[in-house]
């Protein structure tokens, strides 16, 4: 779990994030062509907790309750084989209304080597079959190895492969802010 | 990234081996693996490419089913091996028809046997992953794990609970695996069968021993029902299987007198009307179904947690020189 220490620097402080918040709500509203076949997923664990506070900037601007719900992309990642079985940190959760021929939004914090949401789409695809799908992540900070972009970005951060970027959020870490730091022994 | 789950090793041989801390992270991760088999393609990937051979050399079906249901949904290739018809019945031995299945390069091998011991000895001496679905009297530890997350769904834990098993506890294997599993996480177990069916200095186990049905009932919260074999009766063992119920059946009758709720299990497959009466069978209590539901769910957790890719594992057989 990051903690900021002495070698970590606060990039973006609350305040910052949040503006990043409202906009990424309306961007993604845009994008979406509208709220009602809109479905909100984030990944666990901190990409649920933006997804949460990005539902709840939309369907205040909305006045009406948008569809949403989470992944856990454990079973889906490429690399178990090297790292051996993870636990599983939550629960996938279908919202009640499905995703069929939905806009579904996937929800991360950091985009980094683009694996996690490959992984994301592969399961969703399981899932069902969605009208569109649409990446929205907090941090993009383009170390992209496969050919997949995020559609909406809070903030683009070019930083060094030592260089490890963390979003935190106030059930997890105790405040919301994006920070980076040195990495023990290369990038995560 | 180093693995932070409580590696099972190898092998899955029984619960006597695990530690609670262990068995508490198969029951953690069977549960991700029910919503799986709520989805509409009931898959996913992790062990897309292993190959895990069933070499079930002692009858069974439901067992034998769950297995196959739980590594078909982890998406790896199945290959069923039963006794009849095999080349064990042309008297091939457990070592070399498993080296042969090896020199096929499989990944995992699930394995029932009528021998205690089976699983041990062929863990020892193949490089694979190797699952114990049962050998002779020993354990039935995927049986064990099952209904202790049945037991811990439905009462919210298992430490400090009562939990009863009726029946031919001398023949049981899943009674050993339930004993073993429910003592670690602190439970209280009790037994209760008949003499003949009890063996002796099963006390020594940890358990408490009731002679009588009515005090096991008063006593327990949960009752783990165990089938009565019908050859029992032909070798002696019970005056006839109406004796058997009217002493230690499990009738609405008792259950009522206790004036509590009880959890009913019962691994299955049920002789109703002998150790277990119909009307309890499909009461509310009974979770027997849920039991076949979960069974999925926990074998899909071992098979995840032995080889979604454990390094260690890889390198130990890597060492052997095989694979």
């Amino acid at each position: 779990m990051p903690t900021p220490g002495p070698a970590s620097v606060t990039l973006l402080d609350e305040t910052d994030v949040k503006r990043i918040f409202e906009r990424m709500a309306k961007e993604i509203v845009e994008r979406a062509g509208g709220v009602k076949s809109l479905v909100l997923l984030g990944i666990h664990r901190r990409g649920v907790e933006i997804s949460n506070r990005i539902r709840t900037l939309i369907e205040r601007e909305a006045g009406r309750e948008v569809a949403a719900g989470a992944i856990d992309i454990t079973f889906y990642r490429d690399d178990l084989a090297r790292i051996g079985p993870r636990p599983v940190v939550g629960e996938s959760e279908l919202p009640m209304e499905g995703i069929d021929d939905r806009t579904v939004v996937i929800v991360d914090d950091v985009f980094f080597t683009g694996r996690t949401a490959r992984a994301a789409i592969n399961e969703l695809m399981d899932w069902g079959r969605p009208a569109r799908i649409l990446f929205c992540v907090l941090v993009d900070r383009d170390g992209r190895e496969l050919p997949i972009r995020p559609d909406v970005v809070g903030r683009r951060l070019s930083v060094l492969p030592s260089q490890k970027v963390d979003v935190q959020v106030p059930e997890i870490d105790g405040e919301l802010a994006v920070c980076v730091s040195h990495a023990a022994g290369g990038a995560s | 990234m180093t693995p932070i789950l409580s590696s099972l090793g190898k092998d899955l041989v029984g619960l006597e081996d695990l530690s609670a801390a262990q068995i508490r992270t198969i029951l953690d991760t069977a549960e991700p693996f029910k919503e799986i088999s709520e989805r509409r393609i009931k898959k996913v990937p992790v062990l897309r490419g292993k190959t895990i051979v069933n070499l079930f050399l002692e009858p069974s079906t439901r067992t034998r089913v769950s297995f196959e249901f739980a590594e078909k949904r982890l998406s790896a290739d199945t290959v069923n091996l039963m006794a009849e018809g095999s080349s064990v019945v042309k008297g091939e031995t457990l070592v070399d028809t498993a080296r042969n299945l090896e020199a096929m390069r499989i990944d995992m091998v699930v394995i029932r046997h009528g021998a205690s011991g089976a699983a041990r000895f062929l863990a020892e001496r193949i490089p694979s992953n190797v699952v114990n679905a049962g050998d002779g009297a020993h354990e039935h530890p995927t049986q064990g794990l099952l209904d202790i997350l049945t037991i811990r769904d439905h009462l919210g834990g298992v430490g400090g609970r009562r939990v009863c098993i009726v029946g031919d506890i001398l023949h049981s294997r899943v009674a050993r695996s339930n004993i073993f599993g429910l003592l670690k996480l602190g439970a209280e177990v009790a037994v209760c069968g008949p003499l003949t069916l009890l063996p002796l200095g099963i006390d020594a186990l940890g358990v408490r021993v009731f002679r009588r049905i009515e005090e096991a009932i008063e006593w327990a919260d949960v009752l783990n029902v165990l089938r009565l074999q019908l050859e029992r009766m032909t070798a002696g063992f019970v005056p006839s299987l109406r004796e058997y119920n009217r002493f230690y059946g499990i009738s609405s009758r008792r259950l009522a007198r206790a004036g509590k709720e009880l959890l009913i299990l019962h691994p299955g497959p049920m002789n109703r009307g002998v150790e277990i009466d119909s009307d309890v069978a499909d009461s509310p209590y009974s979770v027997i179904l849920e039991q076949v539901t979960n069974g999925v769910a926990v074998r899909m957790a071992v098979l995840y947690l032995l080889a979604g890719g454990a390094p260690e594992a890889a390198e130990a057989a890597k060492r052997r020189g095989v694979g």
